[in-house]
């Protein structure tokens, strides 16, 4: 069973915190992890130097404003010596185009997300920009026609409270 | 006045109506409310749960099953208490599934009291208690609890035992109040228990809601495994109400006695619940905890948040409720609930709801999302600053 008063689980229970709700204030995780405000500031600029937190960010549903495109882009990666994937996904990593990069097992070596403000944005991004690197032997694009849940939030709608409003 | 009003069994006409049918019926014809009043947990039952029930129901799993239950539930319940709290329970005889820990009470009373019995209730505590001893013809006899830290002493019990006391309920970590009691304390109660040579019914299904320290199943006493009826369930823990799952543990004459009434009742536990209980003893206890973690948050603002606007409040340390207490405000604890109702929209229950020594006190559900809790206890501020 878990208890909460030693100093990692009070670190655990602010990210989780932080996690579902990035506006949460010092104050008010202080009330609700029972450390004083000042304790709680200090920890979280600690986890922030330490690059525990990377960054605080809203989870925003773009298909409600037609923002954004959105597409997955399967590569396929010719080795280079010493380099390993490092390089290659750094070099990838740069363009603010690109939302995501991970190594994968299977098939591909690469998955990355890629944004942009048109399917033919998208396209010719990754036919510019991604099949033309050296190291880049294929791509594959899949667009995305509907996002359900992202990050861990479901995009739907949750249903709503049912309960009886009074029970023993 | 209707032919059957003359009719009724006295059993019935002896239990009064809940009073607060009328204040339940007005609660849910407003939408703007905000609701402290609920006694389940607010978060869905854990999705492989209810995968689980899902599957079990394509698969044609729709039968009846053995009156105690399924075996493979009755069998990772037993694994689960000797791992949790070092007992051992068989199985094969000495578990029985029930429909909720409502239905596991109720055939208790039914296989242990005799007309005329009596059963000591500490109050303030769940509404159900009493009524089932009078349905079993038994008398319920209120044992008044300190409105200090609602726990249970020695001298209570000694005070109000004679010689057709027959049992005892026990009811940690307790509803309405979110008192726990620790092992040391437990222990002054099983004495008592000894003494007066008492049977106990432990209603433990809030045992996983506890947040300063581990719950103590009153099993694990010693000599107490042999005259104590466990009682508990997956409601509270799982957030699995609706569903009616809980089992009674308990020596195995006595189980045997409780499964007469039930087959002759309640037959078995439905079968769909009885599948997703077996998912959650499986993969469940990674949820549990994350529940629990959210629910501790939620108890330590809602004990910061009703100190600050002056209500005095006990260290809650279990179950989702928070009693603080209202006499400040000269006001009756019901007329607390009606007034903070009408003026704010905010529904909290009158500790009197839970028995005499509930007065001057409401009970706080937290099981409530953190935005709604603020929100109502803002209200709740507001109000206090205006009376």
């Amino acid at each position: 069973m878990s208890t909460l008063d030693d100093a990692t689980n009070v670190e655990i229970n602010i990210l989780e915190i932080l996690e579902n709700n990035g506006k949460a204030t010092p104050d008010e995780i202080s009330e609700v992890v029972g450390v004083p405000t000042e304790k709680v500031r200090e920890i979280i600029g600690e986890l922030e130097r330490n690059g525990v937190i990377r960054k605080y960010k809203a989870s925003i549903d773009w298909s409600k404003l037609d923002g954004y495109v959105y597409a997955i882009i399967e590569v396929k990666v010719a080795l280079e010596r010493e380099k390993g994937y490092d390089h290659i996904a750094e070099r990838i990593s740069r363009f603010p185009e690109v939302v995501s990069v991970r190594l994968i097992s299977g098939d591909h070596d690469l998955s990355l997300t890629v944004r942009g403000k048109s399917m033919k944005d998208v396209a010719f991004f990754v036919a510019d920009k991604i099949a033309t690197l050296p190291q880049v032997v294929g791509t594959s694009t899949h667009f995305v026609l509907k996002t359900y849940k992202e990050d861990g939030v479901y995009m739907g709608e949750e249903p709503k409270d049912s309960r009886l409003k009074i029970t023993f | 006045m209707s032919e059957f009003a003359s009719k009724k069994a006295k059993r019935v006409s002896d239990v009064p109506q809940s009073g607060i049918r009328r204040f339940f019926d007005l609660a849910n014809s407003r939408e703007d409310v905000i609701s402290l009043g609920v006694g389940e947990p607010d978060f869905p039952t854990p999705w492989h749960v209810r995968e689980a029930c899902i599957y079990s129901l394509e698969r044609g799993h729709t039968y009846y099953t053995s009156n105690y239950g399924l075996y493979e539930l009755r069998e990772l319940l037993s694994q689960s208490y000797r791992k949790r709290y070092k007992l051992d329970y068989s199985p094969e005889d000495e578990i029985l599934i029930t429909t909720g820990v409502s239905e596991a009470f109720d055939i208790a009373m039914r296989a242990i009291v005799d007309v005329g019995d009596e059963v000591l209730i500490p109050e303030p505590c769940y509404v159900s208690y009493a009524p089932c001893v009078r349905f079993a013809e038994g008398n319920p006899v209120y044992i008044p609890l300190s409105q200090v830290d609602f726990k249970l002493r020695y001298e209570d019990i000694s005070s109000k035992t004679t010689e057709k006391t027959k049992a005892l309920v026990l009811s940690y970590p307790n509803n309405p109040t979110g008192a726990i009691m620790r092992r040391g304390e437990l222990e002054e109660i099983a004495d008592a228990v000894v003494e007066h040579d008492l049977l106990v019914i432990s209603d433990e299904v809030y045992s996983e809601l506890t947040y300063t320290t581990k719950h103590t199943c009153f099993s694990e006493l010693n000599g107490m495994k042999e005259r104590t009826i466990i009682l508990n369930g997956f409601s509270k823990s799982h957030s699995m109400t609706g569903l009616r799952i809980g089992y009674a543990l308990a020596p195995y004459d006595v189980i045997e006695a409780m499964m007469t009434v039930h087959q002759y009742s309640m037959l078995c536990a439905p079968i769909t619940a009885q599948m997703g209980a077996i998912e959650a003893l499986k993969n469940g206890w990674e949820s549990v905890e994350s529940m629990k973690r959210e629910y501790d948050r939620r108890r330590r603002l809602t004990l910061s948040r009703l100190r600050n606007m002056g209500l005095p409040c006990f260290e809650a340390e279990g179950a989702f409720y928070a009693f603080p207490s209202v006499k400040e405000t000269g006001m009756s604890s019901k007329e607390f609930e009606e007034r903070l109702f009408k003026d704010k929209g905010v529904v909290v229950v009158a500790g009197e709801t839970f028995g005499p020594s509930g007065e001057g006190h409401i009970r706080c559900s937290y099981a409530n999302s953190m935005e709604k809790l603020r929100e109502a206890f803002d209200r709740m501020e507001e109000f206090l600053s205006r009376v």
